[in-house]
């Protein structure tokens, strides 16, 4: 036991947890942590925008697996940090925000720079806390990275008032925080897994979705194991991109709205589901009583609040992925003779039938520069997207093939996203090139993020798909409004060559794919932040598409 | 089939638990009839009793929902026949006159009710019993002038020696 301050007991136990950097950007109610920060090696990354701050934390957490930290100070701050963490809890990632309050005695006051965090955020973390004294500190901080990275992931905040940080007291670190209502690692029921052995093993068409939860507990290799012994197709939804490596000869890319029209196909006749990892959101199920109507479902998550929350499931398996599908191959795999079956023969024949064809583009086609793209970077290389029809091309087109090297805001499809994100993956992974795909539209909402990369010193590339609108929206409005194009037109664009040499980076506008592989390889030799400005016609299209609401079965190609 | 199940839970006894709580409720879009907390057999718990209407999917997905939140330790649906539930209502009638005073005396009699204030122009009538023993009453005494009416919501505890508690 020692004696400190609220601020140096935080930092200190932070330092416990191993945590290696904090994105933040500081402020009047939080000064006594940046103050005892500054003796600490914890490294800060100053950002730009609290929301940036979230968002770099998150992608340093999707691509390190370990909980990001991000920081803010009271009211503004905080509440600035919000879409972040909100976009971090729907894609089930751990970050932990810290923020600042107003001093204990102000609080509900409606003092300056006042905002009840702890109620605004308590739909979009696990839990919050807001310690009322120094001694809390410790245990609060080891049960926020605990709560943040066991079980279903989330992000978790810890509201510290003001006074609270500057007081001195002795302080004990061997404390713990009881948290007596939450299961971490539910096991697997074996009855359950039994049954859905069964069920697998009498299937004539098995089908695997697998989701982000094979990301999250690190299951990659039981998933390829067990698609391998029941020769199974596996689709994945858009966060369980790069679960499975999309070259195996069982993948079939993604399923869903955009998803590719083999995942599609196969996964309405299937007559076995195993999903694993997900949650059968709207955008991977289309019409949720229409999708893969015959199939028995067996369904795997941690969370029990997803058994039956939209899907009716004939066998629900509360468990973390890996668990449960070692457990599923320690019993089929003395069942199982390989055997070529004909819904794997039918597999071959029809991807290859489906896979060829990429539609006419006017100009430079996305989809052909992703595919360039994957061949210009290394397999261990990071791409994230931001929102729109440039994550749904790159989602299509561009093929993940190791864990957590495509790192997507899926669940909340939040704009702005995909830069900052790259920012933090980059910082996880220093020696990996990490390649932001962006729209126009969302590339502005973050692109102040450019001066934390250069003064920091984290060189990411962005490839801006051009097309001066809000292309998603647009197409919707094409397809489905009549051509009556409302509030999508970003004509007002800025130079973005001249955009990000005024902050110190590279720019290069590119007029072919030939000058996009120079561009790129050129890029990642020098490691230093670009941004790639790629114009593309804006009457692109992302085809497949099934429209929204509709059955997987009603594809526009 | 809709009906009101009866969902037992045992929570974290601290400030703010309930508003967790109960924010999940309106996020999640569950039709809560009514909520009851109060201290439980340890100091440190409190019990809830949730009234929710809905199908049986819908009180397993509340169950699911509830458990969920950290300061949730345990929930459970009670079947009704295996439970006591009560609910506790104070109700202020108007009695204008003796009439009507002894008229309302035979309801509440009736219903094993008490009265628990009286005043010339007015009593407050306190009744136990299930939901449907209290709307009955509230049913029959609308001819009357109801001032107030103040209701605990339902609360339950399992039958015979068996328990809803920790298992710690
Ligand atoms: C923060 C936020 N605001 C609005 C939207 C709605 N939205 C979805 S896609 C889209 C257009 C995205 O445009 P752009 O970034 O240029 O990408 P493109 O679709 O053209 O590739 C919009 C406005 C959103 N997803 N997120």
């Amino acid at each position: 036991m020692s004696r400190m301050s609220g601020a140096q007991a935080l930092i200190k136990a932070l330092e416990k947890e191993k945590v290696e950097v904090i994105f933040g950007i500081p402020g009047g109610q939080i000064m006594p942590i940046y103050d005892a920060l500054l003796d600490s090696k914890i490294r800060h990354v100053l950002a730009r925008h609290e929301q940036s701050a979230a968002h770099m934390a998150d992608g340093y957490a999707r691509a390190s697996n370990k909980a990001g930290v991000c920081m803010a100070t009271s009211g503004p701050g905080a509440t600035n940090l919000v879409t972040g963490i909100a976009t971090a809890y729907l894609d089930s990632s751990p970050v932990v925000a810290i923020t600042g309050q107003v001093p204990t005695s102000q609080i509900a006051s409606d003092a300056f720079q006042e905002a009840d965090i702890i109620g605004i955020t308590t739909p979009i973390t696990k839990y919050n806390f807001q310690p009322r004294s120094v001694e809390e500190i410790p245990k609060i901080v080891n049960a926020a990275f605990y709560l943040a990275s066991t079980g279903r992931r989330t992000p978790v905040l810890i509201d510290i008032p003001r006074d609270v940080q500057s007081e001195i007291k002795k302080v004990d670190f061997a404390e713990k925080f009881i948290i007596r209502g939450y299961k971490a690692s539910p096991k697997p029921d074996p009855l359950k897994i039994k049954k859905a052995a069964e069920l697998i093993f009498k299937a004539d068409k098995p089908f695997i979705l697998a989701g982000g939860g094979i990301t999250n507990s690190n299951a990659f290799r039981e998933l390829k194991e067990l698609a391998e012994l029941l020769m199974a197709p596996v689709g994945t939804t858009l966060m369980g991109k790069g679960c499975f490596p999309e070259d195996h000869p069982l993948s079939l890319g993604m399923v869903g709205m955009h998803g590719t029209k083999e995942a599609n196909y196969f996964i309405m006749k299937a007559d076995v589901l195993l999903a694993v990892g997900c949650r059968f959101s709207d955008r991977t199920t289309g019409k949720l009583e229409e999708f893969s109507p015959d199939a028995k479902v067996i369904h795997i998550d941690i969370d029990p609040a997803e058994m039956g929350k939209k899907r009716d499931v004939d066998l629900d398996i509360v468990s973390s992925a890996d668990k449960a599908i070692d457990a599923l191959i320690e019993i089929l795999k003395q069942k199982m003779k390989k055997k070529e079956s004909k819904w794997q023969k039918r597999i071959k024949e029809l991807k290859d039938r489906f896979r060829n064809e990429i539609n006419d583009s006017k100009g430079i086609s996305p989809p052909k520069l992703l595919k360039l793209l994957r061949e210009a970077l290394p397999l261990e290389a990071i791409v994230t997207t931001e929102v729109g029809q440039n994550q749904m091309w790159a989602a299509l087109n561009f093929k993940a093939i190791k864990p957590r090297t495509f790192i997507s805001s899926g669940g909340f499809g939040c704009m702005g996203f995909g830069f900052p994100a790259a920012i933090g993956a980059k910082v996880a992974k220093p020696d990996v090139p990490v390649v932001d795909i962006a729209g126009d539209g969302s590339f502005r909402m973050t692109e102040n993020s450019l001066a934390t990369s250069i003064d920091e010193n984290i060189p990411v590339i962005v490839v801006i798909l051009n097309n001066s609108v809000l292309g998603m929206v647009a197409q919707w409005q094409r397809l489905f409004y009549n051509r009556r194009y409302s509030a999508v037109n970003l004509g007002d664009n800025p130079d973005f060559v001249k955009l990000s040499e005024s902050y110190g980076a590279k720019g290069k506008r590119i007029n072919s794919l030939d000058e996009f592989t120079d561009t790129i390889n050129k890029a990642l030799k020098e490691d230093v932040t670009t941004v790639i400005d790629v114009p593309i016609d804006p009457e692109e299209n992302v085809f497949p598409m099934v429209p929204a609401g509709r059955s997987l079965k009603e594809i526009i190609e | 089939m809709k009906k009101t199940f009866i969902i037992t839970t045992l929570v974290e006894h601290k400030p703010g638990v309930l508003s967790k709580v109960s924010s999940m409720f309106w996020r999640r879009n569950f039709n809560i009839e009514s909520i009851a907390i109060g201290a439980a057999e340890r100091k440190d718990l409190a019990r809830m009793t949730i009234a929710v209407k809905g199908e049986e999917r819908d009180a397993q997905r509340l169950i699911g929902q509830l458990e969920k939140l950290v300061d949730v330790l345990k929930a459970t649906i009670l079947n009704p026949e295996d439970a006591v539930i009560r609910e506790l209502a104070l109700i202020k009638i108007r009695t204008a006159n003796s009439r009507i005073r002894s008229d309302v005396f035979n309801y509440v009699e009736a219903f094993r009710g008490r009265t628990v204030d009286l005043s010339p122009e007015s009593i407050i009538v306190e009744l136990v019993g299930n939901r449907s023993k209290i709307d009955a009453f509230l049913e029959l005494t609308k001819k009357f002038e109801i001032l107030e009416v103040s209701r605990t919501g339902e609360t339950a505890l399992l039958r015979g020696p068996g328990s809803v508690k920790l298992n710690d």
